[in-house]
Order: structure tokens, then C-alpha cells, then sequence
């Protein structure tokens, strides 16, 4: 729910109670029982209620935010391996150890996005997001924010501590999207399967569920983008960001499939693979557009 | 002139509609859920973490997850309830059986503990992997060797009864049905199963007395068992190795699994001795089947050459036998018949 549906919201309620307040008493209908009513006993309270209906439309009228007073950031994600879009299940790629892997299933969380300038921070509100690379609309979303300059864009890979241990989630959150782990609570951050001749496991499968959320064993990534990008009132900014799933198996680690082609607990492996792929974003292009 | 005289028209018909609303009786606005607070017994520590802060306890939430807790459509074949590993009469773990049992003929892989006063545990299983209360049920439901079933399934299966459609509108305000709400329902109802008024509990508040041999067992309690379960709850909600040896058939190294830690290895959750003498068998794999079992362990069995085995274990618990009689008798007094008969955490 937005801010302006908010007030109009409890504007609704603040009305519904006012009404029966102003308007209304009980009266005896019968033995032990009681109706509201109008009567000419509340007439006295009409002014009142003309004095509420007064202050809280003007309130509504000062609250209304017109559309030019924002901006809209939006940000694409475009999942690429060496540069060329990935195409899930058919294409064999390629990993720096010379190991050849087709990708079945991708799936990663970004979440608490903010765009910053000196002085400034905008903040998505619920800001939760599971990018899956079977489906094209998971992968670009946006926020309204105020119009001005700014510098960096940052997001967490992965989902926050805290509501890795809050309780039960909806919408991105949902255990419902198989990123929840039952046994060792907390979300798996980010999911990567599919097949490798390289693997030694069953029908030569590649499985890196990486997650944790405290201690030794976190995994979230802050990751910071460098640009200048301009939020202009009434337009939407569109941020497009390279991911290189390739960046996995190499960086400040060395992760071959040979030797590592299971991930599936929280510890040092899953870890050093989050050291790689935290390098894995790249800003490629801004655009502006009328919305 | 004529803007305002359209104006006050206009404010008159917005008036004439609020007169309507109020005299419609016939149609009464959507019920608030009737909330509730959780009574904290008189001189218990205040709950670690506020489970309900987030999920705000109410009478509908807490009947609406007592539905769910005893709906074995919340398993693959119908037949695997909560309720089946967690029964009443025995304090809601599995009475008498060390592993329970789950879909397909399986056997869980632990024991089952016994379910009450989980506002106070903060980390939820033998080895603490459940961080939250709300979240716990995810582990049994989609565990092949206890319920069997997908959560979207359970959804789908529950936004069938009209009964659901009703008790989910009257807990939570509309008619939505989902993971989160059904979870919370279900929090509402097992954290509201609070254990206190056992014969200890009654002697506490002045209302009972021990016999001789009972207060002699208490005495020694508190000498030799409370450092790691802790009044008023019973435990102190660690993990730690009280020297079991290894089960070599599940070869569970209890909180290392978690933690990825070796300093974990074979910790395992204290568990509270309140109804101790209904939960039985005891330990994370029910090994043992009676409270003389367990003492004896204490006494003479405790395998001091592991490394994480618990510093106050060291030296085992050496006891004569008419102490281990005595902290007997004093157990048996922690069984709440309260909490075995109450009907509002019964089937309905």
C-alpha cells in the first residue's frame, strides 16, 4: 500500500467511527436489547460532524502528492554468461577451469535497494525481490523516489538478516517460492542448478543453493554500482545491470565444478562462492523515458 | 455563488449517505478479531522474544490454528496431523515411542518434543535450526518422513472448506488464505499452550506442599540438575553434550549441523523437565524409556572421553539410590494435569 492509499484508508475508518459517534445512540428496542439509532437527540452533534468532514478533506487535499513531485527508478537485470544473454537448459557454457555447464534454473534475491548521492538516500519501501530467470517479468522493478542527482546504486544480494529470522513472510518472501530452507531456517539467497560432464554427482547434476544469514556463515551481499544517473519528476529512469553468472567460479576463489559441484548448507564453500558472485553486477546503460 | 451552492449540495448528499450507513441496521460492518494477550504466570521471566509483537493473538487466530493443528490435510495422505506426533494427553509429544511415526510407514528422525511454553524458547527443534515459532511448521509439513506435503498443496486442499474461508475472514479481516497467514494461525495456537499449574507449581504459589521425600528431591534438583534446567521453565534453552554415545543407526551430531561449528558436535537442546514423567522416551532419539534410565545415565553412564561433552557433566552426577528415589518423586511433580485436560487446546 502506498502513503496516499494509507491515509484514504484510514481516513475511511476515521469517518465510519465519526458517524457512529456523531450520529448515533443506543436505544431500547426491547427488554435487555439495544439498537443504534439516529434521533433528534444527536442533532446537537451535527456541527461537530461538519467540522470533521471539513478538516478532513483539506487534510486529503493537502496530502494528495501530484505525480510531478517524483520520479520513478526502475531496475533491469539482464542475466548474461561471458557477455551473451542467458538462455536456460539449451545453451552450454563455458567456466574458466575449461568445464562446460548448462543452467536449468536461476533464481536470487535482491532486496533493500537505495539509490544515493552525498547527502541524499531514497529508499524502496519493502524492498524484496526474487529475480528468477524462468520468468521475464521477475527480473526488473521500480520505485518512486524524489527527482534529483544521484551517484550510487545499492542493493543487498541476498535477503537482510532480520527478516531471515522474523517469522512467516508473503510475496517474495514466501516460503511458497522454494528459496526458504525448513530444517536451518533462512532463505537460500541465491540458486543456481543445472548440469555439468565435469560432475561427479548424480546425472552429472550442478546444485549451489548458497544461504546464511549470521555469523560465519552469512552470505548477504551489499553490493554498490557507481553512476550518475538523474531521477527526473514525472519520468522513469531505467537502470539495466549486467549479471556474468560466470563470475561464480572465479575471483577471490577458485570453485570447479569437478571438485565443488554441490553447494547445499550454509559454511565455507557456500561462502567463498558469495565472495565470487557478489562481483557478478555491472551497470550497462540508462535511459530515461516518459512513464 | 453557484460553486458554492453546489457545494453544500453536495456535502448535503454525502451527508444523507452517512445517515443511511448508520441506520442500516440489517448490515453490520466486518467483525473485529477479538484480541487476547498471552497471561505470563506470576514470576516467570518475561518471554525472550515477543512472538506475538508481529502475529497479535486473538481468540479467532488462536481457534483457527487449533483447526489446523489437528487437520491432517496438512499431510500428504490426510492421515498426519500436528496433532499425531503431538498428542494432549502427553503433554503433545508422541507418547511412548522413541521415533514417530510419518507418511509411508517412515519414522521421524527424533524424538518428538513436547509442545508448551514456546514463548519462551527462542530457537525451536533438538538442534535450535527453527529461528522463529511461525516458521516451525514448514519443517514437519514438507518433511518426507513426517507429513510429506507442499505448503501450496495444504492451500489448496484448505481454501476448499467453506470452514477455513470463514475462521481465515474472522482471524485475520478478509478472506485471504496463504502461507503466512496459516503459519501465524498455528503460532497463535501453540504459543498459547502455557504449562504451570503442576503440583510444583501449586507448592510455589503456597496453594500445595511437598512430602518429605519429594522436597528432599527438590532439594537435590537444585543441586545437581538446575544449572541446566533452570526454574521456573526447566531448562535453560542451551545446547549442550550430556554425554550419550553416539547413535550409530541416525549418527546425529545434533547443533553441528546447523552451526557448521565442531565445538557443536553432539549438543543437543535441554529440554524442559516440566510433564517429564508423561514425555517419555527421553533424550533427542528416545532412547530411554523410564525417568531411572535417565538418572542412571547421569549417575554412572555419561561418556567422559568426549571433547564437547558439558563442563558440568565432567564429573558425572554421582547419586545414592534413595536420592535418585527422592529426585523421582520430585519429577512426578512437575506433571501438569492442567495442561493434559485443558479443552481449549483439545480437538474441538
Amino acid at each position: 500500500m502506498n502513503k496516499r492509499n494509507k491515509v484514504i484508508f484510514f481516513l475511511c475508518r476515521a469517518y465510519t467511527a465519526m458517524t457512529r459517534f456523531f450520529l448515533s445512540h443506543r436505544i431500547p428496542i426491547a427488554n435487555g436489547i439495544q439498537q443504534e439509532c439516529f434521533t433528534i437527540r444527536s442533532m446537537q452533534r451535527i456541527l461537530l460532524f461538519f467540522i470533521t468532514i471539513f478538516i478532513t478533506f483539506s487534510a486529503l487535499a493537502q496530502k494528495k502528492i501530484s505525480p510531478g513531485q517524483t520520479g520513478i527508478l526502475k531496475v533491469s537485470f539482464i542475466n548474461t554468461v561471458n557477455g551473451v544473454p542467458l538462455v536456460l537448459n539449451d545453451s552450454v557454457y563455458s567456466n574458466p577451469f575449461g568445464e562446460t555447464y548448462r543452467i536449468s534454473k536461476l533464481k536470487y534475491y535482491i532486496s533493500n535497494l537505495r539509490a544515493k548521492n552525498t547527502g541524499i538516500a531514497q529508499k524502496e519501501r519493502n524492498s524484496y525481490h526474487l529475480l528468477n530467470a524462468a520468468d521475464t517479468t521477475s527480473t526488473g522493478f521500480g520505485f518512486s523516489l524524489k527527482p534529483g542527482n544521484y551517484s550510487t546504486l545499492e542493493f543487498l544480494l541476498g535477503v537482510d538478516s532480520l527478516r531471515n529470522c522474523s517469522g512467516a513472510q508473503t510475496g517474495a518472501l514466501d516460503p511458497m517460492n522454494d528459496m526458504f530452507w525448513t530444517w536451518n531456517s533462512g532463505y537460500v539467497m541465491f540458486k543456481l542448478e543445472g548440469s555439468s560432464p565435469a560432475s561427479g554427482q548424480l546425472n552429472n547434476r550442478i546444485e549451489y543453493h548458497i544461504g546464511g544469514y549470521s555469523g560465519m556463515n552469512k552470505v548477504i551481499k551489499k553490493v554498490s554500482l557507481q553512476s550518475s544517473f538523474e531521477i527526473e519528476a514525472g519520468k522513469t529512469t531505467t537502470l539495466f545491470i549486467e549479471t556474468d553468472i560466470n563470475k561464480i567460479w572465479k575471483g577471490s576463489n577458485d570453485i570447479s565444478i569437478a571438485r565443488t559441484p554441490v553447494c547445499a548448507t550454509t559454511g565455507p564453500l557456500a561462502r567463498r562462492i558469495a565472495d565470487n558472485y557478489s562481483n557478478m553486477f555491472s551497470l550497462k546503460k540508462v535511459t530515461v523515458s516518459k512513464p | 455563488m453557484k460553486k458554492r451552492v453546489t457545494l453544500s449540495l453536495a456535502s448535503l448528499v454525502i451527508l444523507a449517505l452517512f445517515f443511511m450507513g448508520t441506520c442500516d441496521h440489517g448490515q453490520p460492518g466486518p467483525k473485529k478479531p477479538k484480541y487476547i494477550n498471552l497471561s505470563i504466570p506470576p514470576g516467570w521471566p518475561k518471554p525472550a522474544n515477543d512472538i506475538f509483537v508481529n502475529n497479535k493473538l486473538s481468540e479467532e487466530g488462536f481457534q483457527l490454528g487449533r483447526k489446523l493443528f489437528y487437520d491432517g490435510r496438512l499431510s500428504k495422505d490426510g492421515n498426519f496431523p500436528c496433532a499425531s506426533c503431538h498428542q494432549q494427553f502427553a503433554a503433545f509429544s508422541t507418547y511412548d515411542h522413541d521415533f514417530s511415526h510419518g507418511f509411508n510407514n517412515a519414522f521421524t528422525a527424533r524424538n518428538a518434543p513436547a509442545l508448551f511454553n514456546l514463548a519462551w524458547v527462542p530457537l525451536l527443534h533438538w538442534d535450535g535450526g527453527i529461528n522463529h515459532i511461525e516458521v516451525q511448521p514448514l519443517a514437519p509439513i514438507t518433511n518426507p518422513r513426517e507429513m510429506a506435503e507442499n505448503i501450496d498443496s495444504v492451500l489448496k486442499k484448505i481454501k476448499k472448506d467453506t470452514a477455513y474461508r470463514r475462521m481465515f475472514k474472522a482471524a485475520f479481516g478478509d478472506n485471504i488464505i496463504n502461507s503466512q497467514r496459516m503459519l501465524k494461525a498455528l503460532a497463535q495456537f501453540t504459543g498459547s499452550i502455557i504449562s504451570s499449574n503442576s503440583k510444583y507449581d501449586k507448592v510455589q504459589r503456597g496453594e500445595a506442599g511437598f512430602t518429605q521425600t519429594e522436597q528432599n528431591g527438590y532439594n537435590l534438583f537444585k543441586v545437581k540438575c538446575a544449572g541446566c534446567h533452570k526454574e521456573p521453565l526447566f531448562t535453560d534453552n542451551s545446547f549442550r553434550n550430556n554425554g550419550l554415545p553416539v547413535n550409530i543407526y541416525i549418527n546425529d551430531f545434533g547443533r553441528m549441523k546447523i552451526t557448521g561449528d565442531p565445538g557443536d558436535s553432539l549438543k543437543f537442546k535441554v529440554p524442559s523437565l516440566r510433564n517429564v514423567a508423561i514425555t517419555g522416551p527421553y533424550m533427542h532419539d528416545g532412547r530411554m524409556y523410564s525417568l531411572g534410565q535417565v538418572i542412571d545415565h547421569y549417575r554412572t553412564g555419561i561418556q567422559t572421553d568426549q571433547s564437547t561433552l558439558d563442563s558440568l557433566l565432567k564429573k558425572k552426577l554421582p547419586m545414592s539410590n534413595p536420592e535418585k528415589t527422592s529426585l523421582m518423586y520430585f519429577l512426578y511433580t512437575l506433571t501438569d494435569s492442567t495442561l493434559t485436560h485443558d479443552r481449549r487446546f483439545a480437538q474441538q
